[in-house]
């Protein structure tokens, strides 16, 4: 018996050798995995990396299942959303799945984001990790936008109708452009039609070939860490970092904890919360696109509400757009606005610790004040957090290389 | 020293979320208090929706079939007691109306209720069903939804209920209702007949709600058996970096 085992056991060997011949694997495997190093002190924040890419797997796996029973059409595509609810097997899974996963990816996206704000990963020598990062950030959220109107429920139009129209905004190419974006003089059968193809096929391709070079662009330098300093200044005599474990299997291993305590999350709100309390899934959603009733208040998902905040602060509608595309864009410039010595949080004076902290509350607030009616209370409030928010980014430039710093250690601490 | 650092953050954005920026919505309504496993419920609740609602709304989403399945009924006992229209078994629940005769009819046709509880919720529709009144300015009218276009279809089972007015910032508003005239049910009798006929809607608009929940335990059960097997592995792996 033990002779065919090992007779098929080297036949096998024979196919991988012959694979690998012709095929980089183990070479890819080694550069990117087993012989890649990274620094051992990784905490939470580090998780969400790992998580991005298991949403975005979640994401293209889901649309998949929906776009099999989904209509990209004014007159069906509410009616076969409630027939993947209804009536096709485990629809009502897939659909919430890929709903959750909207609100989740943006969770998952904005934590690891405010991690390079904690331990400055976007300093050099890593900008270009940012930049992609960002493009990620800016892909997702037409993705999202567009997402958003496939079900043609009431927010779905008049969502997309507020945010198209503030292209309008835009002197003497506004109005063609809004008609160029519509394909139609409102939105319509040719808009869901056009965001359904952009939602399913132009997007997630630019949205894997970012992930592609955001990937490619961390490996070149290796991960940050939440000393901000550089591990390979440290190497033994084999060339390998002193601070460093193989990204395999040490951090394949957490990463998949990470996973498992992330999904208990995601599948509590999946399967007892799917509405998330009117964030996930908003209640005039359920409610057919209607062009002739104009809903009471219309938001956006809870996600752009900072930016929607920031542009109800302005009274004018063209300045609201531009300040509303700067708070956007700024965040693309943060390489070269922190100029301080030292990258990571734990090594700057007090002045970086209330900045950031103030930073995240004004946009954290300005998120909860874009849900709201917009009293004018609220205008005053979401004009204060504007001014804090864009405060954050020029302050950062100029108290940055002032600002106080402690020593910062050779190695890693923990 | 981070741990400090993040307890401070945390507590300062819970103190920001906490924060008041909504109108406390739902304030002034009832609480339904609507248990969609109760399947007698949403039994009573559907011969209710059928007698009362169906002739004008439809509820097309929802097929005579499904409801037999998830009701724990035979398709013989819902031909019988639940479909009036000629519909067949896998029909959906329409109403032979045209949407053009229920607008010169009615106003405005009336909305299909299939997902009504997930637009408006149950308390909501609990209490724009127990407050129609009869106006003095003639026909009916909603506490809730003021000027609403339908008339109180359930009122020879609740009664008609009379307004009492009451002077609020200078404008006349309904303070609270009378019964007027009892209806064949006595107040409770009806809260529970509404009681029923909502949590009838609520099982309409998410049809699969109980099979979810049962199964979301499961996966959570093994999702945590999950996590302690893979903390395992990585507290084993991670055993011997310092």
């Amino acid at each position: 018996m033990a002779k065919p085992a090992s007779s098929v056991a080297k036949r096998a060997n024979a196919l991988w050798n012959w694979i690998d011949s012709r095929l980089p694997v183990s070479a890819f495997w080694n550069a990117t995995m087993t012989g890649y190093y990274a620094p051992k002190n990784f905490n939470f924040w580090y998780y969400m990396g790992s998580l991005a890419l298991l949403v975005l797997v979640i994401q293209i796996l889901s649309g998949i299942f929906l776009a099999m029973h989904y209509k990209p059409s004014a007159e069906l595509a509410f009616a076969s959303v409630e027939y993947i609810m209804r009536d096709v097997d485990w629809g009502w899974f897939i659909r919430y799945l890929h709903s959750t996963g909207a609100s989740f990816f943006f969770i998952v996206v904005y934590l690891h984001m405010f991690r390079s704000l904690l331990y400055g990963s976007h300093r050099a020598p890593r900008e270009l990790v940012w930049i992609f990062g960002m493009l990620i950030y800016l892909a997702l959220m037409a993705e999202a936008f567009m997402g958003y109107v496939l079900p043609w429920g009431q927010m779905s139009y008049w969502g997309a109708q507020v945010i198209i129209n503030l292209f309008g905004a835009i002197p003497s190419i506004g109005e063609p452009l809004t008609e160029w974006i519509r394909g139609d003089f409102f939105i319509s059968d040719a808009t869901l039609n056009r965001f359904f193809a952009l939602h399913v096929i132009a997007i997630p391709l630019a949205l894997l070939g970012l992930v592609l070079m955001h990937l490619v662009a961390l490996r070149e330098n290796g991960s940050n860490n939440p000393d901000g300093i550089e591990i390979k200044a440290n190497k033994d005599e084999n060339g390998i970092p002193l601070d460093g474990v193989a990204f395999h299997p040490y951090y394949t291993v957490k990463d998949i904890f990470g996973v498992s305590m992330f999904l208990l999350l995601f599948a509590f709100i999946l399967f007892f919360w799917p509405e998330g309390g009117g964030m996930f899934l908003e209640p005039d959603n359920f409610v057919p696109a209607d062009p002739l009733v104009t809903p009471l208040h219309i938001k956006p998902v809870w996600y752009f509400t900072p930016y929607y905040a920031i542009l109800k602060a302005v009274p004018d509608k063209l300045m609201g757009v531009i300040l509303m595309g700067c708070s956007v864009l700024a965040p693309f410039f943060l390489p070269w606005l922190d100029r301080s010595p030292v990258k990571s949080i734990r090594y700057k004076g007090l002045w970086y610790k209330i900045m950031l902290g103030v930073f995240a509350i004004a946009f954290i607030r300005l998120g909860m004040l874009g849900m709201s009616e917009g009293t004018p209370a609220q205008t005053i409030e979401m004009r204060i957090w504007t001014f804090v928010y864009f405060s954050f980014f020029i302050l950062l430039f100029f108290l940055s290389p002032r600002g106080k710093t402690k020593p910062v250690p050779e190695r890693l601490t923990h | 020293m981070d741990k400090k650092l993040f307890t401070c953050f945390f507590s300062l954005v819970a103190l920001v979320v906490s924060l008041p920026v909504f109108a406390s919505e739902g304030e002034g309504l009832e609480h339904a208090n609507v248990n969609i496993r109760d399947t007698a419920a949403i039994q009573r609740g559907a011969q209710t929706f059928v007698n009362y609602c169906l002739s004008c709304h439809a509820a097309s989403y929802m097929r005579y079939n499904r409801l037999a399945e998830d009701l724990g009924l035979s398709e013989e006992m819902v031909m019988e007691n639940l479909v009036f229209a000629d519909a067949k078994i896998g029909d959906t629940m329409t109403v032979a109306m045209s949407a053009k005769d229920a607008a010169a009819w009615l106003g405005k046709a009336p909305p299909d209720l299939s997902l009504v509880s997930r637009s408006r919720g149950a308390d909501w529709l609990y209490t724009y069903l127990l407050t129609f009144y009869q106006d003095p300015n003639g026909g009916w009218n909603n506490v809730t939804f003021p000027n609403a276009s339908m008339p109180n279809v359930l009122w020879p089972l609740q009664g008609i209920q009379k307004p009492v007015y009451a002077t609020h910032d200078g404008h006349e508003v309904v303070d609270h209702l009378t019964l007027g005239k009892p209806g064949l049910e006595s107040p409770e009798e009806f809260e529970d007949t509404v009681r029923d006929l909502v949590t009838f809607l609520e099982y309409l608009g998410e049809p699969s709600e109980v099979k979810r929940k049962n199964t979301g335990v499961w996966v959570l059960l093994y999702l945590a058996l999950f996590a302690l097997v893979s903390y395992a592995l990585k507290a084993e792996y991670w055993r011997d970096v310092h």
